[in-house]
């Protein structure tokens, strides 16, 4: 029994290098070696995609707020990509803004790689707005008149010179918002947009940030979610086109799996070398 | 009258952006309209307000000598260079400028590396402080890992009751706990606007008072 005591202890005190590097070949490993695990849609999800689904051929555009960083990029890049392919292929418009300043380049290079894979042109199909600084003040200012804080597009055109801008006014010419965010953005939009105008707002967030939406979600207030990486991979299943967000899911279960079972060693390990040394204590 | 100038604006914008839902007139609008661009013009203002506080933090760094000073030049040549780059370089609008590929040839791979360090080190505290020592604790291991291996495909096909009780995780226990903080939080932030509009919370002006 001791020597099994001896083992746990030794076991508790591994080299974290050790767990360093099975995350690592977790995280490598199925890129490569892909497992095809299934997605399954939860229904946040196919509610956000059904909102999407509802907008018209050519008619009002969606708005869509991307507002994460490179940091949040892996989880919520995959949503944009495939919100973004949904859009296009159904001939829809959308017109594209951040309100982070380290957002712009994420939208930026978001709406190029997805309109130029589906073909979509700029100016009639999509426009990118850019960023502006002062969160709940650009959010009830878009709901007065979009050209009072966008009077010019991300490239200093202004908006009336803008095509597909011809009759978007206000939140009552967007039938649907989208917010990508990795902070508290999409909560305001909930609090600014919907609250006051009434404009229907829907949410993709990292998984840790989910759970605070979840009270909105119930409430109505929010249309649909996506909760990080699995909910983007939910959003490609539904679009018909995997991409890095189901890929990613393979290692994200591995990921997961090894986490829990070093939880339950964790535990093992500590409750044997406690159980033994207060029987050695009893003993003596 | 210092005091009594800022405490009164404060008043009648506050009172106004309350009461201007309620009065559906166009002048009410216009004025809400005008006070919107005010306060988004206000806010971009802390962007340089915080420029500034960057600036003169990393300048007294260099300026002292002081031993991590590599990092405050590295930080002024960054700053410099995109400042630079973003308001005179010819081609700063364009969707492939300098700008923008500084920014998604340099910043998004330090950014996207450093938050992914984190998964290395959650693995590794799990392993060594997730302990099931107390009711609570093991209540939050157990939710937890439930959680963990229902947001992931693995758990659909370990059991289809794992997703199941993820939702209920998620929409039962930890909706009523949002529920709860987000309704204390809203009538604390209701009471301190209103404490800030009538003068009792001083604090924003400054003074400590």
């Amino acid at each position: 029994m001791a020597s099994v005591t001896e083992f746990f202890e030794k076991f508790l005190r591994i080299d974290r290098r050790w767990i360093f590097l099975a995350i690592a070949i977790a995280v490598v490993v199925p890129f490569f070696l892909p497992l095809g695990l299934p997605v399954v849609v939860t229904p946040p999800v196919q509610r956000l995609y059904d909102a999407v689904e509802e907008l018209e051929l050519g008619g009002p555009p969606l708005l869509l707020s991307i507002d994460y960083t490179p940091a949040t990029s892996p989880e919520l890049e995959p949503m944009s990509t495939a919100i973004l392919r949904h859009v296009f292929r159904q001939d829809a418009r959308v017109i594209v803004m951040t309100l982070h300043p380290a957002g712009y380049g994420m939208a930026e290079s978001a709406i190029l790689a997805a309109a130029e894979e589906e073909g979509a042109e700029y100016g009639e199909d999509f426009c990118f707005l850019g960023f502006q600084p002062g969160t709940s003040a650009v959010i009830l200012g878009l709901g007065v008149n979009i050209s009072n804080v966008f009077p010019e597009d991300a490239y200093g055109t202004p908006l009336t010179e803008i095509p597909m801008m011809e009759g978007i006014r206000n939140y009552d010419d967007i039938p649907l918002l989208i917010s990508l965010a990795g902070w508290s953005a999409s909560e305001a939009w909930v609090y600014y947009a919907h609250q006051p105008y009434g404009q229907r707002v829907g949410g993709g967030v990292t998984a840790v940030m989910a759970t605070d939406l979840y009270p909105y979600l119930d409430s109505g207030q929010l249309v649909g979610l996506l909760g990080g990486m699995r909910g983007a991979a939910e959003y490609e299943e539904l679009i018909g086109q995997h991409g890095s967000g189901v890929r990613g899911m393979d290692s994200q279960s591995v990921i997961h799996l090894i986490i829990i079972i070093l939880i339950i060693l964790g535990n093992l390990a500590y409750f044997m070398t406690r159980r033994q040394r207060k029987l050695a204590g009893e003993g003596t | 009258m210092r005091r009594r100038v800022p405490l009164t604006l404060c008043f009648i914008a506050g009172l106004f952006m309350a009461v201007q839902y309620f009065i559906p007139h166009h002048n009410v609008a216009a004025a809400y309209e005008r006070l919107l661009l005010w306060l988004q013009t206000l806010l971009a203002f802390a962007f340089l307000l915080g420029t500034v506080s960057l600036i003169r933090v990393h300048y007294h760094k260099v300026r002292d000598r002081a031993p991590d000073r590599g990092f405050s030049i590295v930080m002024f040549v960054g700053l410099f260079l995109m400042i630079g780059l973003g308001f005179f370089h010819p081609s700063h609008h364009a969707p492939g400028s300098p700008f923008n590929r500084m920014f998604l040839y340099v910043q998004v791979p330090i950014e996207a590396t450093m938050f992914s360090l984190l998964a290395f080190y959650i693995a590794s505290a799990a392993f060594r402080a997730f302990r099931a020592r107390t009711l609570e604790a093991t209540l939050l291991l157990v939710a937890a890992a439930i959680v963990m291996l229902g947001r992931v495909p693995i758990g659909d096909m370990i059991s289809a009751r794992i997703p199941e009780a993820t939702r209920w995780i998620l929409e039962v226990p930890n909706l009523a706990a949002k529920r709860g903080i987000m309704i204390g939080v809203g009538l604390g932030m209701m009471a301190t606007a209103l404490k800030i509009m009538l003068g009792i919370e001083r604090a924003w002006m400054g003074g400590g008072d």
